[in-house]
């Protein structure tokens, strides 16, 4: 019976399967794992696989299904990013310094996927506390591109990208702090969404850059990234900065297609450093929009948004030097025990248990933050965050939503960019602003480029995320990018 | 903008990260060409912009002060490297 569970389905279609009996939560969680422990070797996408964990949720799962209690994802296998915390079970980071950590409890976001009964398969690799755009800032190994092997997947989310990519489970959860969700899903092929800052809980996400980041949603298609918003949004006490804004229902308007939604493409990210396949892909992509009736309204101007760059590398490293304090040695994790001093052991154990990505923004973060500097660094980007923030307000103002390329170029291959920060760091020259700004933005599979996926980003208004997936699930009737499976998973 | 080793060993020693003095070098070469990148920041005029420190404006967000669920001790020790009496244990910070 099981060799008939095709796993190149959606989570909505195995529902179906699950609800008429076709093949059981255990069965369909027995095939995931065996496919995700025969893919381990080739793609490293996991850091734990949480097989009993797994086995028990689906049984538990089976039972509900059978009282007729189910939700959309009961019984459904997900992937979790090693960021979230999780009870017991192994949250690594990605880091040395974490290695062996059990967390006391779960995250929010897991807390709610467990009432939903979905079926946690395992803690996907990840550049090392979500820094990095490539995932071999892992202390885990490299995260390997299921459409070619020897380039990257993407990051930090790597690990949950290929976990979903590589057609192993139809959704995965990431975080997005500059881009770590929309742009491993555009070069691994897949649907990947950042939510508005404060639409999702980060209690029990290992901190890196509060004030940007935001747990999200990877699936293939719209309708399975609308269910898993939908479980993970909404207020959270443990959490002041989530908002008390209704949940809507994200599927809510999929019956109304692409027909007048009006779109803003602002020339800003279509720049010289937008290679042509990408740039082709996304024009064929507005062509699509424009036939079924979207206004396509190219003057719109985002003039302030190149500067996220630097705001987000003042920003994000300030406010992980802060959070990233904690690792002392002292209370969990790695520990350097045999020094002369407790200031010793504590500079020793930060050496050794951080990478150098780590470290490097740790120092930048510290010094942008040291006496005489704060004003000409942290609080300068503050202000110009300001200003990027009115940009996106007004740029949405008449328009819907926006559309850029995701990434300016296709997956690069590994150690390319690993000895040069700052070329590394321009692969997200195109999703940071969303971060700054605070909107929500998806990337969706929109072409190829060289044999591999190109992302289209939708960036939305706060706290609108409905018509970023209407729009997506627009889209994706009239196009099947999102079908096309890397060779190695068939 | 161009960092000194001296400047580096000062941010590693406010950042309590041990540092070789291969790693210096690098570090100061690789933080001066980022920080290269910040300059642009200067040419744009924010005279009268508020900063933004959380993008949407959420104050005073309150809840009853009522106890809820704790980590109990044996709990909190659980991960701890070193520990002694249910306490953390560190090396003595007087002489």
């Amino acid at each position: 019976m099981t060799d008939s569970i095709d796993l190149d389905v959606s989570a909505h279609q195995h529902a179906v399967h699950l609800r008429a009996g076709d093949y059981t939560s255990r069965q369909l969680a027995e095939v995931t794992l065996a496919r995700i422990h025969d893919q381990q070797s080739g793609l490293n996408t996991y850091i734990t696989v949480t097989d009993e964990l797994a086995l028990a949720q689906a049984d538990a799962a089976d039972q509900r299904i059978s009282s007729g209690n189910a939700v959309p994802l009961t019984g459904i296998p997900i992937a979790i990013k090693d960021l979230l915390s999780t009870k017991g079970i192994s949250t690594t980071a990605g880091s040395k310094m974490l290695y062996g950590y059990q967390p006391l409890y779960d995250c929010t976001v897991v807390d709610r996927l467990q009432q939903a009964g979905a079926v946690i398969v395992g803690k996907t690799n990840l550049d090392e506390f979500a820094m990095g755009s490539s995932n071999e800032h892992s202390a885990y190994g490299p995260v390997k591109n299921p459409w070619d092997l020897e380039r990257v997947p993407g990051g930090s989310s790597g690990g949950s990208a290929v976990a979903v990519a590589g057609r192993g489970v139809p959704l995965s959860l990431g975080t997005d702090t500059g881009g770590s969700i929309r742009q491993p899903a555009a070069l691994c092929g897949i649907v990947g969404l950042k939510p508005t800052y404060g639409r999702v809980s980060r209690y029990g996400v290992v901190a890196f850059a509060s004030s940007l980041e935001q747990v999200g949603p990877f699936g293939r298609d719209a309708t399975d990234v609308a269910n898993l918003l939908a479980i993970i949004a909404g207020d959270d006490p443990h959490d002041s900065t989530t908002t008390p804004e209704p949940v809507p229902d994200y599927t809510a308007g999929f019956d109304q297609g692409l027909a007048g939604l009006r779109i803003g493409v602002p020339s800003q990210f279509f720049e010289d450093g937008v290679d042509d396949g990408v740039r082709s892909a996304i024009e064929e992509a507005i062509a699509v929009f424009e036939r079924e009736g979207a206004i396509i309204d190219r003057s719109v101007e985002l003039p302030t948004a190149p500067a996220s760059l630097p705001v987000y590398y003042i920003i994000a490293p300030s406010e992980a030097s802060a959070n990233l304090a904690r690792y002392d040695g002292v209370k969990y994790g790695f520990s350097v025990t045999d020094g002369e001093s407790v200031e010793s052991e504590m500079s020793l154990t930060r050496a050794e248990g951080f990478g150098p990505e780590v470290k490097r923004r740790i120092l930048l973060g510290t010094y942008a933050l040291s006496a005489g500097y704060y004003d000409a660094y942290y609080l300068k980007a503050q202000k110009v965050r300001t200003l990027i923030r009115r940009e996106f307000a007004a740029a949405l103002t008449d328009h819907d939503l926006l559309l850029t390329p995701t990434t300016p170029s296709v997956a690069f291959r590994i150690g390319e960019k690993i000895d040069d920060p700052y070329a590394m760091y321009l692969n997200d020259l195109y999703t940071l602003p969303v971060n700054i700004a605070g909107n929500p933005g998806v990337s969706i599979p929109c072409g190829f480029d060289q044999g591999l996926p190109v992302g289209l980003q939708l960036i939305g208004r706060p706290f609108d995320e409905a018509t970023l997936l209407r729009a997506t699930h627009g889209y994706q009737a009239l196009t099947d990018w999102h079908q096309q499976a890397p060779s190695l998973s068939s | 903008m161009d960092l000194s080793t001296d400047d580096v060993r000062d941010i590693a020693l406010l950042a309590r990260i041990a540092i070789s003095d291969g790693e210096v070098e690098r570090m100061r070469d690789q933080l001066s060409s980022i920080l290269d990148h910040f300059e642009v920041l200067s040419e744009i005029d924010t005279d009268d912009v508020p900063p933004t420190a959380q993008s949407f404006n959420l104050t005073n967000v309150e809840r009853p002060d009522v106890a809820g669920d704790t980590i109990d001790r044996e709990g909190a020790l659980d991960g701890a490297p070193r520990s002694q009496n249910g306490y953390f244990r560190v090396r003595a910070v007087l002489d």
